[in-house]
């Protein structure tokens, strides 16, 4: 089981390959409104997040999750 | 007070841009006159059809017209009621009479839109606790269905069987899981592998749901979709279907073999609670259904047009939605919508429509011209719509 900081160095990896505005990526970093995602992006990285995590984040959790340290929270609770 | 309106405001500024240009607006279309199912008139001139999802050209056909007029004149213009109270008459219960046979199923239940059969059956059957899976493409009635209903949702790629195999192996065994896939994906006209999908489905316990809208009538031996033709339509448990493409006319469908789905009528809100198919449109479609049956010489011809379509665009330069022709759609990859719409526009003055179909319609932001054949498309006529696409994109230097 990883701890919170190592799912948060992990979080924080997968996020720059969408990161093309070159944000500072930090836990309060909105994904709509400061990276600029669209829906699709979204997709392609929640799909990303799953297959590292070997998790499901259903769309119905997204919906719950705005910030970069929220999505951070529930790996925690996903992966405990 | 605060205007609900202006959450809009992006979209109707983008609009308008475009429209400034002179551009004719490409989704407020009028045709004045439909002649056949391929051609129009639409602004005074004659146009061909190659943007409807009248695949199999059944919307003239003289039996269907003449099984309309019948009912209007037996029973009525509406039925002014819902399924389950006033709004079934023998048309009704003979349209699922014929597509049980269609299908060779037990069970068969006609919705008003297939928009509705979506929304209504996938709401339905996935409960709280329950998982619906779906290909991230999926139709807006799919998703709305999932909507609508309160199931967990779990999106994975398009057309993934491994991104598939993995979301069901992670989600609880014990657990209710509904796998929806469609066979032909309307946007780029590609197929679903559904032999591998519904195989992975059923491994892991779950149900299926196929949403074969743009296959039935054309794919498979006798016109049931992509299922058939690869195989596994006896491991689907409901197919999805539509009266608005193949058909010919307007409504919606689930047809399925599980021992209990009548009970559907019952607890399926969008099939209750709206009113049901006029009687002359449901003995247009139960009579359209039962001549699909027999109409391979007919899906032997869409098929002909569509890889000739398919080559002849290709050769012509033109960036294609599918490496091989896997269905009757075939979609143009246009660089961005501005071009898109100047392509739409140059085709129309060719006497040419197409579908021009744009985001959140499309996959990964893609501006596509989608041309959809017809049965009825004649040689000639195919031969006539290539000679469209090398002027008009010439013109707007989409080719050289």
């Amino acid at each position: 089981m990883p701890d919170r900081a190592e799912i948060s160095a992990k979080t924080l990896e997968l996020i720059e390959p969408f990161n093309k505005k070159g944000v500072a990526v930090t836990e309060a970093t909105r994904f709509a409104q400061d990276l600029e995602w669209d829906s699709l992006t979204v997709l392609d990285f929640v799909a990303n997040v799953e297959d590292d995590f070997d998790v499901i984040i259903t769309m119905n959790m997204q919906a719950e999750i705005e910030t970069v340290g929220q999505l951070i929270d529930a790996l925690v609770k996903l992966t405990a | 007070m605060i205007d609900l309106f202006s959450k809009f405001d992006p979209l109707i500024e983008q609009r308008e841009t475009l429209l400034e240009t002179g551009l004719t607006d490409p989704f407020n279309l009028v045709m004045e006159k439909v002649e056949s199912p391929t051609v129009a008139i639409c602004n005074g001139n004659r146009t061909i059809l190659l943007g409807t999802y009248n695949y199999m050209g059944m919307t003239f056909d003289p039996d269907v017209v003449a099984a309309g007029k019948q009912a209007l004149d037996e029973f009525g213009s509406g039925t002014t009621g819902s399924r389950v109270l006033n709004g079934t008459y023998a048309g009704h219960k003979a349209c699922e009479q014929a597509l049980k046979d269609f299908y060779a199923m037990d069970h068969a239940m006609v919705f008003s839109t297939g928009y509705q059969a979506n929304l209504g059956v996938i709401s339905t059957i996935a409960g709280k606790d329950d998982y619906i899976i779906l290909d991230i493409d999926s139709h807006a009635s799919i998703y709305d269905g999932c909507a609508l209903g309160n199931a967990q949702i779990v999106p994975f790629r398009h057309n993934d069987v491994d991104a598939l195999e993995k979301r069901l192996k992670r989600l609880p065994p014990e657990a209710g899981k509904l796998v929806v896939l469609e066979g032909v994906y309307s946007m780029l006209g590609d197929v679903a592998p559904l032999k591998e999908m519904v195989r992975v489905s059923k491994e892991n316990g779950a149900m299926v749901l196929v949403d074969e809208a743009h296959s039935m009538g054309f794919i498979g031996e006798h016109g049931r979709g992509v299922a058939e033709a690869q195989g596994v339509i006896d491991d689907v448990d409901f197919i999805i279907g539509t009266f608005s493409k193949s058909v010919g006319t307007v409504g919606g469908f689930c047809v399925s073999n599980h021992p209990k789905f009548e009970i559907l009528r019952l607890v399926c809100r969008p099939y209750v609670f709206t009113a049901s198919l006029p009687p002359s449109v449901v003995a247009t479609a139960a009579t359209s259904i039962r001549k699909l049956m027999d109409s391979a010489d007919k899906r032997a011809h869409l098929w002909e047009n569509s890889k000739r379509l398919h080559a002849g665009l290709r050769q012509l330069g033109f960036t294609l939605g599918t490496d091989e022709p896997q269905s009757a759609i075939i979609a143009v990859i246009m660089p961005d919508l501005e071009t898109g719409a100047a392509m739409w526009e140059a085709l129309l003055h060719e006497g040419l429509y197409v579908n021009l179909a744009r985001p959140p319609a499309t996959p990964a932001g893609m501006t596509l011209l989608r041309c959809s054949l017809c049965a009825l498309h004649s040689e000639d006529q195919v031969g006539e719509i290539l000679g469209m696409f090398a002027a008009a994109g010439r013109a707007t230097n989409c080719i050289s």
